[in-house]
């Protein structure tokens, strides 16, 4: 399979969104080199702010620019991104419904070496709770820069929840992206299963796994924050259970999300997810999302479990 | 116009001023009446005379910004602004109604001339170091002047902004630090000592005046002192007295968000008039 990797993506788009586009501004919390910002800053280093290791400041400076004109990306880990300057995100960016972007990167258990402190597993929770927000988790690699041109597009605050890890690519390159539209990766009869980010890559598998035997429908959710709750009853309309699967707590992010949209057509729904607890280190990604059971196998299990 | 008059002309506005925070507090209902009397001579001269504002036009590009990092005190920014025309005075007296243009804290979307939503203490000099910043990127040579407060140096942010308008050099920031010695429940240097005060900020690289906040020619000398600093941000240190103008309030800490009564009211108002 092609891996790719979204951080990479995420530099390329933004430093193709600022050859377009000379408002666009970067501001970085001393992680350039793992946000992938820097490739921004060998680009545009006039247009580039090192805030170093002062995120609130740097969320607010972001505010203030936005207010002359320009469009800010703000970068740091998922964790810091949205925990560290909640308030400053929620006070001045989101009530002003300012064009402030915020990347949150190494997001979910990605950054699987350094543990708790460092891996997000609320981000989407935290800022899809925030009026005026637009909240994003890409499939893959490829959705990456759609995703990027679109937040500078939105005239409000859009966060954007980036991955660590090479991961294949699941959508095409020429795939279309429209903010609020579900993709359906996989058609399928029996089962809708939700997915965000690289768990779409675990439900493909866990599809091919059941095949002959139960079939699922894949729908990817790249857009957390408005969620279009009529597309999604529409995507789940044929299927007599639904499972949601997202490397985020099962509280307040994609199964939150889904299961309110579909609260009103009573289907069997199981959540995969972080069940309600902090991450920890581990010597490689993988292990750790089977720690926390984030894989085709549970996918599978909840399947049979629901086609029961 | 010559300094004399200039001087008696903005003291007469800071008189307005305080006029209009009492009526806007109006009777009965809590209103942040002393922090707003303290940082009133302040935003008098910025407003009737320093920045480079237009009423009809409020967010031509090519202004001067006002942020009250200290939004709590938003009346006096409010009195401000009808007096110059941003909107019509009659929405002074529906403020904090439900609906109303003038929000407790300043409102970037719902009122006119005002620059960013600020409140939440400790930001304002951030999003002024950002309004510094752009300003500079699209080669406009106007100024930022954020109002703290000295309750709010306890915030840590502060302390970022500080280091980080040194290290971009932002001499188009200017902090105006509304030195009353009060916060919400008694005398700093008593709940929570951030003094001294002075060599923090010259320390963090910053330029810095101390004057009277209440002697208008000091207030002018110091804003135009600014302007002739190159290569680092300035902080005037204004003392100030909160509740200044009218008796009773003054350095009384149940005021910094205390209600009138009829008779507090009227006693106010023929301080002040």
């Amino acid at each position: 399979m092609n891996y790719t990797n979204q951080r990479t993506a995420y530099g390329n788009a933004l430093v193709e969104l600022g050859k377009q586009n000379e408002n666009i501004v970067a501001l970085e919390a001393d992680l350039g080199k793992s946000t992938m910002s820097y490739m921004f800053q060998q680009q545009f280093p006039d247009r580039y702010f090192e805030m170093s290791i002062a995120e609130q400041n740097m969320a607010s400076t972001a505010a203030g620019l936005s207010l002359t004109g320009k469009i800010p990306f703000i970068h740091s880990f998922a964790v810091f991104a949205t925990g560290r300057t909640y308030d400053q995100i929620r006070q001045t960016i989101s009530i002003g419904r300012l064009n402030v972007n915020i990347c949150g990167s190494s997001a979910g258990l990605s950054d699987f070496g350094d543990g708790s402190t460092h891996q997000s597993v609320e981000d989407i929770a935290l800022m899809r709770a925030i009026p005026n927000m637009t909240v994003f988790c890409p499939a893959d690699a490829n959705e990456v820069s759609k995703i990027v041109k679109t937040m500078a597009a939105i005239d409000g605050p859009c966060y954007i929840r980036i991955n660590r890890n090479d991961y294949p690519n699941i959508t095409a390159e020429d795939t279309p992206f429209e903010t609020g539209k579900p993709l359906i990766l996989k058609e399928g009869s029996d089962i809708a299963v939700f997915t965000m980010g690289i768990m779409g890559t675990k439900a493909l598998e866990a599809a091919k796994a059941l095949e002959g035997k139960i079939s699922l429908k894949i729908i990817n959710i790249s857009t957390l924050k408005p969620l279009n709750a009529q597309a999604v009853i529409e995507a789940a309309k044929n299927c007599k259970a639904v499972i949601t699967a997202e490397e985020h707590s099962i509280i307040g992010g994609l199964g939150s999300a889904i299961a309110q949209a579909l609260a009103k057509e009573c289907k069997p729904i199981e959540f995969i997810g972080i069940n309600d607890t902090f991450g920890c280190s581990a010597h490689n990604y993988d292990e750790l999302l089977e720690y926390y059971g984030l894989t085709a196998q549970a996918i599978t299990d909840a399947a049979q479990k629901l086609y029961k | 116009m010559k300094r004399e008059e200039l001087i008696k002309e903005l003291e007469a506005k800071a008189k307005i001023l305080r006029r209009d925070i009492v009526e806007i507090v109006g009777v009965g209902l809590p209103g942040h009446i002393g922090g707003s009397c303290s940082a009133a001579d302040i935003v008098a001269a910025l407003y009737f005379h320093k920045m480079h504002i237009d009423p009809k036009d409020p967010k031509k590009p090519d202004r001067d910004r006002f942020l009250l990092s200290k939004g709590h005190a938003a009346i006096v920014q409010y009195a401000a602004l009808a007096e110059l025309g941003f909107f019509d005075r009659s929405e002074l007296k529906k403020c904090k109604q439900l609906g109303a243009m003038l929000q407790g804290h300043p409102d970037y979307r719902k009122t006119p001339g005002v620059e960013a939503n600020t409140g939440s203490l400790g930001q304002g000099l951030s999003i002024g170091l950002g309004m510094a910043l752009g300003l500079r990127l699209n080669n406009i040579p106007r100024k930022v002047y954020v109002i703290i407060g000295d309750g709010e140096m306890a915030e840590g942010q502060i302390w970022e902004a500080a280091m980080a308008a040194a290290n971009f050099k932002t001499d188009n920031l200017v902090a105006i630090l509304d030195n009353n010695e009060l916060q919400a429940t008694g005398p700093i240097k008593e709940r929570f000592n951030t003094y001294p005060i002075k060599p923090k900020w010259e320390s963090f690289g910053w330029h810095t005046i101390e004057i009277n906040g209440h002697d208008m020619g000091q207030i002018i000398d110091a804003l135009d002192a600014a302007d002739e600093t190159k290569g680092q941000p300035t902080i005037i240190i204004a003392h100030t007295i909160k509740g200044k103008g009218i008796s009773f309030a003054e350095n009384v800490p149940e005021y910094h968000n205390g209600a009138l009564t009829p008779e507090t009211y009227q006693k106010a108002l023929a301080e002040l008039s």
